[in-house]
């Protein structure tokens, strides 16, 4: 097995998968849909003056991503385990982590970089000072590829099972704490006018340990639920 | 050493070493716990500050520790079933699961009548008390993936995965909760500071957390015993022992 050929089937698989996501864009959509739809909830809710709604729209934008995560999930393995191509991909020979990473990317160019644009227009209607958007970008920028990659351990765990829409989000909810928190935390400390750079820095330094390790979990659990 | 090791990765092997373990287990369970509380809860003298009300650290301290150490010895468990495919680990994340998420509950219950008294509150979003509360989540999670398939091999494999991403995750989660905490509520209130615990105190405590040890050991290896028991039932060796047992009656 040389090198050039696990990036052939690498390129192979986020091309076919792109190309089958695209034709199904309302999966794409819905998601973000979503988000903007529980960012629009929140000023119903607790009342729309901009001292509550500036205070607490970094923590309802990043709820709302995680949860929007959640929800695009099913498009990661579901449909490849339904129609058998997740076996064929399995019998490849080529690493499977490898081909577990290209799956996340494409997740992310799909789910999570929508969102990132996405973000200056919750800011707007959550009336969060214009100085924080810059670095809410980033941190999403930063946390999603973060959040694919998880979301892509829980898929893959829970795809042989019908429905694992409510399961999944116990297994994967409290294992977002840490990215909430600092994102969070960045965010925050922008507004009070000090440094985010040690929390951006602590978040680039998550994402990199977790796109280094989901996808061997993503491996081990696709063999698992194809089994 | 593994042709030491190998029989056990029998069922039948393996239940009959934690059949000779569970009598002193459980009897050194209950000889510390029932010494270390007793002594703690009635002859140790009183706190200085929290009055009586600090006793309950003879219960709190003991099942917080265990809490996170029966998650460990779950992930080490996790490990053995994934990489050595040894189905008697496999069973023992399920043995070790309800265990540790129970002891999860007390700390946290206790923390909270603790809590009540000292600060307060029932509820404070302590970094301690908040870690506790996601370590709960996640003995949940790992139970329900254990239990969600209809293929029981395939749940176990599925939760030791689950069981291994969780203790990567549980320091992170548990350094970031505390910067969290120390962020938005700066020195308010920290409870644990030991300061140094008077002998007449921290003995019984030491005796109450030995007790404790051995009495999640010995609840692991009933748990396991009953698991091994249920799993191999096809086998002749599990029926002749079903047999045998309702025979003496036990």
């Amino acid at each position: 097995m040389n090198k050039a050929s696990t990036w052939q089937f690498l390129r192979t698989i986020m091309q076919r998968d792109l190309a089958v996501a695209l034709r199904r864009r309302s999966d794409i959509i819905n998601p973000l849909l979503f988000v903007v739809i529980v960012v629009t909830l929140f000023p119903l809710a607790v009342g729309p003056g901009p001292d509550i709604l500036g205070r607490i729209a970094t923590g309802v934008i990043w709820v709302a991503a995680l949860l929007s995560a959640l929800l695009g999930s099913e498009r990661l393995f579901r449909d490849d385990f339904l129609d058998g191509s997740l076996e064929q991909l399995v019998l490849l020979p080529a690493p499977l982590p490898v081909l577990a990473l290209g799956k996340i990317s494409v997740h992310w160019l799909l789910n999570g970089l929508p969102l990132v644009i996405l973000a200056p227009l919750c800011a707007l209607l959550l009336k969060l000072p214009i100085d924080a958007w810059g670095i809410l970008m980033l941190t999403l920028l930063i946390g999603t590829p973060m959040l694919s990659a998880m979301t892509a351990v829980g898929a893959a765990l829970t795809v042989s099972l019908g429905r694992g829409g409510a399961l999944l989000s116990l297994l994967l909810l409290p294992l977002f704490i840490p990215l909430l928190i600092f994102a969070a935390a960045a965010v925050e400390s922008t507004l009070v006018g000090t440094s985010a750079y040690g929390q951006v820095l602590l978040l680039a330094g998550l994402m990199l340990l977790t796109l280094t390790l989901a996808p061997l979990a993503v491996a081990a659990a696709i063999r698992v639920s194809v089994n | 050493m593994w042709k030491w090791l190998h029989p056990y990765a029998k069922g039948e092997a393996t239940y009959r070493l934690l059949g000779a373990w569970l009598p002193w287990l459980s009897a050194l369970a209950a000889l510390f716990v029932a010494v270390g509380l007793g002594w703690g809860l009635f002859y140790a003298p009183p706190d200085y500050q929290q009055g009586d009300s600090y006793r309950i650290i003879f219960i709190h301290v003991p099942a917080a520790m265990f809490s996170m150490g029966a998650y460990t010895g779950m992930a080490i468990a996790a490990l053995i079933a994934l990489v050595w495919q040894i189905r008697t680990a496999e069973w023992a994340i399920a043995a070790i699961a309800p265990v540790g998420a129970v002891l999860t509950f007390v700390a946290l219950f206790t923390g909270a009548v603790w809590g009540k008294p000292m600060w307060g509150t029932w509820w404070e979003w302590d970094a301690r008390l908040t870690s506790e509360l996601i370590l709960l989540f996640l003995y949940i999670g790992v139970l329900a993936l254990y239990y969600a398939f209809n293929d029981a091999r395939t749940g176990a494999k599925a939760a030791a995965i689950l069981a291994l991403v969780g203790v990567v995750n549980v320091p992170i989660i548990h350094f970031s909760v505390y910067w969290w905490n120390s962020l938005h509520q700066g020195a308010t209130i920290t409870k644990f500071e030991k300061p140094s615990m008077p002998v007449e105190m921290l003995t019984p405590l030491l005796i109450s957390i030995a007790g404790f040890l051995f009495l999640t050991a010995a609840l692991v290896t009933q748990r396991l015993r009953n698991e091994i028991l249920k799993q191999e039932l096809h086998r002749p060796w599990a029926q002749q022992q079903l047999g045998v047992e309702a025979e003496h009656g036990v």
